[in-house]
């Protein structure tokens, strides 16, 4: 009973954060992820030590930047398939530029970025321009990226020893620089940075706005005398776009880009998504959710390593958590009507 | 005799609102009971809860005499309470026999399905309501009215005792209405209990035996409506006494043509139409279903595509492909279905005000000044009287008066000159319509121009400065205001063949 009253009086205050809702899943996901540290700490000894907190948040970094990028498409009502190879496929390329074509760092970063962006382009214009349903239109750019990253580096992967203070991206501490106690590594710097943007443009600009609005009456929004289809294109560009940074965070991470790797990570940040509370049927969802659910994915399969359960169990375990996830919004939601 | 179902002292919550205070109400078998008062006054809420939908926080509901409890949708069923909703619930992919029998198909053996017997349950069903339709059809392919009569006998197939029909007219024309009457009276006299919600004035005297009005959540008051004059029931629902007014046409020999429009044609659905329109006028299109008035308004929104056609705003042709093209022409479309056209029902008054004049409240960055559409959200649920806990309200959770205006003032607030409404009033109580009107008559005393379309000819009337007809994708004609009921209808049923004699 108390916990309907606190969320029906933080609906009013955070109503304009989250348009949409979602606040008690929120609180559930969070509610969740503190138990599971809880529980984790009292079991191991080795939990809730500094350094493995650390690999925990250095590990949701790549997962967490795709589902913050994924969030905003699902909001919209849409679905992208292809993140995992495109991340991949921006690697590649960060490679091709840095490795290949021997340029400075920077452009190696313009080059995930652009990348991104510009597969992130070719799918919304699939999506809006050509009306083919997101989730075969972007199937079809998973493969193509997949078989892409392949056909470019010739099956071997592209390594990054020529260009210094590439590993610095995702591994190196700029906090730990000015605070030697917190070692906050900078892939989850990049990650808070990635997700306060998100989560800024959704609650406060045009296109958060429109991202909701498409995902709740797209025709309606149409009828309004938006032009949809430029939006919805501009969306699945931005999410491209961040796609580009997992990709440099990931590269950063293995020293490398690696061809073959990306299948499966576009169904983790799906599954963060979802347990995070964003709805798959659109209009409702948030960042903060997102950054929630993919905490708790890490925490689970760090948890459960460091408990030395066999990983094999972790993924039937994260399988079990996204059921009850989206179970429990469905009982909010029944209960709510 | 005992009552077929009596409610008594219903009361139902939701958050926020106090939907139901302690109401009453009983159906007799045999009767047709008219449920009246304004959107929002709970009638739908209280044949929900009477049909297991919503389940009430107090009272009691007796079936013969006997208290019940309706859990579930299927438990009303079960005790011969059946309704037909104002959005029809059928699966449009099945065909009419497969949905009459959706979850109860006779089966044969090893869950084979028994089409032939299913079929001629159907065909009995059909025979007794005395109805010719198609069993085999796909229910997506019929008209809206032959829909309702799948969902009758839907709900007969049920053997209910009590019918709840939720405004079943408001997609029917008038032979279509006549039609469902004469079934309305065949189920009257075999002794079904018809709970009948309707807007429509005229049609409540001529179908049923008593009125009960509710109001604000409130039960006001049971009269029989064949004693009782319109007027009374009127006030009984808006709570004070309303007069008819004659439309005043004004002269606008000196004024500016907003819109002009020549030679628009689309397929069999738009015959080469023309027309133009004043500043300050509002134009009438008046005509039977599927005369092509809507599609006419989506073709000049650019909503659908012209084979050929030219439209021209305040004397410049304008080219517009898309909605966006038009709006920022400045015409504005009030789509006849607000619900899937007109709103984003999962967001709040503000965001849906704010819809089409988004980029104007944002920066250089995108972001949105938001404590400006607080401000212009505020003011527009004062001035057009939207009643709302606040701006923060999803609209979903408005009555259907409230959500019109709720598009009405988005698009007062993207300032088209030119505004088209297409059934502005439908699923609008008597009280919210009237304010509608004078926000309409409002609109073109500023110098808007506005197309009204609407399938009720006396608000065709009330409202038009010049009233266009429309038949069978062709305009017929173009009328004086006050022009007679009688010409318009001649205009409206002018065939093809006849004009061309």
């Amino acid at each position: 009973m108390a916990s309907t009253d606190i969320s029906a009086k933080g609906k009013t205050i955070s109503a304009r954060l989250t348009p949409s809702g979602g606040a008690q899943q929120k609180l559930l996901a969070f509610a969740s992820l503190i138990v599971l540290v809880i529980g984790f700490s009292l079991a191991s000894p080795n939990f809730f030590q500094v350094s493995n907190i650390m690999a925990i948040l250095q590990a949701t970094s790549v997962n967490g930047v795709l589902a913050v990028g994924v969030t905003l498409i699902i909001i919209t009502g849409g679905i992208d398939l292809s993140i995992g190879t495109l991340m991949t496929f921006c690697a590649v390329m960060t490679g091709v530029v840095l490795t290949w074509g021997g340029l400075p760092l920077p452009f190696g970063v313009l080059a995930a970025l652009g990348t991104g962006a510009a597969c992130g382009l070719v799918s919304g214009s699939l999506v809006a321009r050509m009306r083919i349903p997101p989730f075969i239109a972007t199937l079809g750019m998973m493969l193509v990226l997949k078989g892409m990253s392949l056909i470019v580096t010739g099956t071997k992967p592209i390594y990054f020893n020529d260009t210094p203070g590439f590993t610095t991206i995702a591994q190196g501490s700029l906090i730990g620089q000015i605070v030697p106690a917190f070692p906050v590594p900078n892939g989850v710097l990049v990650l808070f940075i990635v997700a306060g943007a998100a989560a800024w443009t959704l609650g406060r600009t045009v296109l958060g706005r429109y991202t909701f609005a498409l995902g709740s009456n797209e025709e309606a929004v149409r009828l309004s005398g938006v032009n949809t289809d430029f939006w919805k294109i501009a969306i699945y560009t931005l999410s491209g776009a961040i796609c580009g940074i997992a990709g440099l965070l990931i590269a950063s991470r293995l020293n490398s880009a690696q061809p073959a790797l990306g299948l499966g990570y576009e169904l983790e940040a799906i599954a963060a998504v979802v347990i995070g509370g964003t709805s798959l049927s659109g209009g409702r969802g948030t960042i903060l959710g997102t950054l929630i659910g993919a905490l708790i994915m890490s925490v689970l399969t760090n948890g459960l390593r460091v408990l030395s359960v066999a990983p094999e169990w972790q993924t039937v375990v994260t399988g079990v958590i996204i059921i009850f996830a989206v179970y429990a919004d469905q009982m909010r939601r029944r209960g709510k009507a | 005799m005992t009552d077929l179902v009596r409610m008594e002292a219903i009361d139902k919550h939701f958050p926020g609102v106090h939907a139901l205070k302690s109401v009453g109400f009983d159906l007799r078998a045999g009767e047709v009971h008219a449920l009246m008062g304004e959107n929002g006054a709970g009638k739908s809420t209280l044949m929900k809860i009477l049909s297991g939908v919503y389940h009430p926080d107090g009272g009691r509901i007796l079936v013969e005499g006997q208290e019940v409890t309706l859990p579930t949708p299927r438990a009303a069923q079960a005790l011969g309470l059946g309704i037909i909703h104002q959005e029809l619930a059928l699966m449009r992919d099945l065909t009419v026999a497969q949905n009459i029998f959706i979850g109860r198909e006779p089966r044969l053996t090893f869950g084979r399905l028994d089409e032939a017997k299913l079929n001629a349950d159907a065909a009995a069903i059909f025979a007794g309501m005395n109805i010719a339709i198609d069993l085999r059809t796909v229910v997506g392919g019929l008209t809206i009215a032959k829909q309702q009569m799948v969902e009758i006998a839907k709900a007969l197939s049920y053997r209910s005792r009590v019918l709840i029909m939720d405004e079943p007219t408001a997609a029917l024309n008038d032979a279509e209405i006549a039609e469902l009457f004469t079934i309305i009276r065949r189920l009257k006299a075999e002794g079904v209990g018809i709970v009948y919600i309707s807007h429509k004035m005229d049609e409540i005297k001529r179908i049923s035996d008593r009125v009960t009005v509710m109001r604000d959540g409130a039960y006001v008051g049971t009269v029989q409506a064949e004693e009782t004059p319109i007027s009374k029931i009127i006030s009984m629902m808006v709570g004070r006494e309303l007069q008819d007014e004659a439309v005043v046409i004004p002269d606008l020999s000196a004024a500016e043509t907003a819109l002009e429009v020549h030679g628009i044609r689309r397929g069999k659905e738009l015959k080469d139409i023309g027309f133009s329109l004043k500043k300050g006028e509002i134009l009438g299109f008046a005509g039977l279903m599927g005369a092509g008035r809507t599609e006419l308004a989506r073709a000049i929104f650019g909503a659908e595509p012209i084979d050929a056609g030219e439209i021209l705003v305040r004397g410049k042709p304008v080219r517009i492909a898309s909605p966006a093209d038009a709006v920022k022409a400045g015409i504005g479309y009030l789509s006849e279905d607000r619900k899937h056209f007109g709103l984003a029902l999962g967001m709040d008054v503000r965001a849906n005000i704010a819809m089409a004049s988004l980029p104007r409240y944002a920066d250089a960055i995108g972001r949105i000044d938001e404590p400006a559409l607080e401000r212009i959200a505020e003011d527009f649920i004062a001035k057009l009287n939207i009643r709302t806990p606040g701006d923060g309200q999803e609209v979903r959770l408005l009555s259907g008066g409230n959500q019109q205006k709720v598009v009405i003032a988005k698009w007062l607030l993207r300032d088209c000159d030119v505004l088209i409404f297409d059934e502005p009033t439908r699923g609008i109580d008597v009280g919210a319509k009237a304010e509608i009107y004078r926000l309409l008559n409002e609109l073109a005393a500023q110098g808007k121009a506005i197309i009204v379309i609407s399938s009720e000819l006396p608000e065709v009337l009330r409202l038009s400065h010049r009233i266009a007809v429309m038949c069978e994708g062709r305009l017929t004609g173009i009328l004086p205001g006050g022009a007679a009921q009688e010409d318009i209808m001649a205009l409206a049923t002018q065939r093809e063949s006849k004009a061309a004699a």
